[in-house]
């Protein structure tokens, strides 16, 4: 906690890592010993088949794994260099916002949604309605959202359920963001939206971007890891990865001949 | 081939329509005689009136009074306990969990006890070893607490109708999606919060539900409180947690089985049978607008 605040204080760059990450459920390992980070300025965008262990690997990097008694989780994970066991969770997840594949609004109104994390914790409503209009602009959402906060989050379209799903997690001011397929459902206009926010957001937090689509991972990102089977085959800058992959199972992947 | 499969089909649409018809008749025909010999006796002084001459004439005010004081009793404590076990075992218990299923076998069988056990259990568990314990420490032996009493009856009901509450609570937080929980824990959420902020809200529906089902199951119930806390007759009102009192199930069984005058109790039978529908019915529909108006009020993007 104390450090945390320190480190944002310092104004040092936000970093999440994975170090050595196994993960086993039963007789099966979902991920092998994942050692990957990804830092304030760039977008790491995992790829792989599913079954490869991305939704795994994201859900251990803000704790949501500790939630499936299943799941043996070892090796380390440090958000700016402190290990999130120490944390308190729930602080923790406040630092590390988290996208779901699914684009799900909580049952209430658009403004109820977005205050739903920051009236958590007592204090600064008058703050509210400024860091309503920030997290929007943000995931590029207030000029359709502006007129219609008080309106049931349900009533969105797909597209726009999703950015008020990004601007939620960004109401907490995070210093790492999490996005689990956060397009697979959406229209190219949509997606178009979230990919342009994410570009602005990457010079103020640290983002991983899980995706099935090797495009958007190639438009995207800044740096690129492709899973296979819990293994973390390969990881670079997108650019490199994508024109000389140095693994013969990556260039399989991204030229479409399995997965 | 074809005209037989539609001779068969035909019939069974008819059985099922003629089952049904069977069904509304019998409905109709109970209803029907209860409103004919009761209707006339249901009178303004007959719902405001004590009993008089021996059931054979008055009213049945302290009955009415005394079923509606039961069943808010038996409310107060059926819905917190029926749906707390509910969120321990769904939201709180580890999934897969032995307790849990113990419980919820245990639950299922209290749903299928008799009556007149959970009576016998209320006399036995309530009266004899809380009540008269009670007596023993705080009024030193003085009988306060250890004879039939409303509060008695009241939890005696309350353990009878505590499965449907539970069930129902179950099934409603069953039908909340996962991703709100998720949702909730990642925007930093406590269990708790994640609870009361997602969970209840999205629940209270089925919590009513609930709670209207273990009211008109309550309401009509004679045997357990018949050795708990029903009086045969008195003239005055339960005024304090260990009074006894008049139930309209219990007045009923009485005049029935223990008339002093069976030709002059029977209209007051008919009346006072009359009045418990009309009042299981009544508790039936204000739990059902009470539901209706938490719906309109939660229905907020669903």
């Amino acid at each position: 906690m104390a450090d945390k605040t320190r480190a944002r204080e310092r104004g040092t760059p936000c970093e999440i890592r994975a170090e050595g990450l196994r993960v086993r459920a039963g007789n099966g390992e979902i991920l092998k010993g994942i050692t990957l980070a990804a830092r304030q300025g760039e977008i790491v965008s995992i790829i792989g088949p599913a079954g490869a262990g991305k939704t795994t690997f994201l859900r251990c990097l803000d704790r949501m794994a500790e939630l499936d008694l299943d799941l043996a989780v070892e090796g380390r994970v440090l958000l700016d260099g402190c290990p999130v066991e120490e944390f308190n969770v729930a602080a923790l997840r406040r630092q590390v916002g988290m996208v779901f594949s699914v684009p799900t609004p909580l049952p209430m109104t658009v403004y109820e949604n977005l205050v739903f994390g920051i009236s958590l914790v007592a204090g600064g409503r008058d703050r509210f309605d400024e860091q309503v209009e920030k997290a929007l602009r943000a995931a590029c959402l207030w000029d359709e959202m502006k007129d219609r906060l008080n309106e049931p989050a349900r009533n969105l379209s797909g597209g726009q359920q999703q950015r008020l799903c990004l601007a939620r997690s960004l109401a907490l001011e995070p210093r790492v963001l999490l996005l689990d397929e956060p397009c697979s459902g959406l229209d190219p206009i949509s997606t178009a939206k979230i990919e342009l926010a994410l570009q602005e957001l990457k010079q103020r937090l640290a983002v991983i971007l899980v995706t099935n689509n090797v495009k958007q991972a190639a438009r995207a990102s800044d740096r690129t890891a492709f899973f296979l089977f819990g293994e973390l085959i390969e990881v670079g800058p997108t650019q490199r990865l994508f024109t000389t992959p140095t693994d013969p199972r990556t260039s399989d992947y991204i030229t479409g001949r399995f997965g | 081939m074809a005209d037989r499969t539609r001779i068969v089909g035909g019939a069974f649409q008819a059985l099922c329509i003629l089952a049904c018809t069977l069904i509304v008749l019998m409905l109709a025909v109970i209803l029907g005689n209860i409103l004919i010999h009761g209707l006339g006796t249901v009178t303004p002084s007959f719902l405001t009136k004590a009993p008089e001459s021996g059931m054979t004439g008055g009213g049945i005010f302290p009955a009415i009074f005394g079923t509606f004081a039961l069943v808010v009793l038996m409310t107060i404590a059926v819905i917190p306990l029926g749906v707390a076990t509910a969120i321990y075992m769904h939201e709180y218990a580890p999934k897969r969990s032995r307790l849990v299923h113990v419980v919820r076998l245990a639950i299922q069988n209290l749903a299928g006890v008799p009556a007149i056990v959970f009576g016998l259990f209320g006399l036995g568990f309530f009266i004899e070893f809380i009540g008269r314990g009670m007596d023993r420490v705080l009024y030193g032996g003085e009988l306060v607490y250890g004879q039939p009493a409303i509060v008695w009856a009241a939890l005696t009901l309350a353990l009878l109708t505590m499965p449907t509450v539970v069930v129902a609570t179950e099934e409603a937080l069953r039908a909340i999606p996962q991703g709100y929980r998720e949702v909730a824990y990642s925007l930093g959420a406590t269990r708790w919060q994640m609870i009361r902020r997602v969970v209840l809200p999205q629940a209270v529906g089925g919590i009513l539900t609930g709670g209207i089902l273990a009211v008109s199951r309550g309401a009509g119930e004679v045997a357990p409180v018949m050795f708990t806390g029903a009086a045969y007759f008195l003239p005055e009102l339960p005024t304090r947690l260990n009074s006894q009192f008049m139930e309209l199930g219990y007045h009923v069984y009485v005049m029935t089985t223990q008339s002093p005058d069976v030709e002059a109790t029977k209209p007051i039978l008919y009346a006072t049978v009359l009045v418990l529908l009309a009042l299981t019915f009544l508790l039936n529909f204000s739990a059902i607008m009470i539901r209706a108006q938490v719906r309109k009020r939660m229905r907020h993007g669903r």
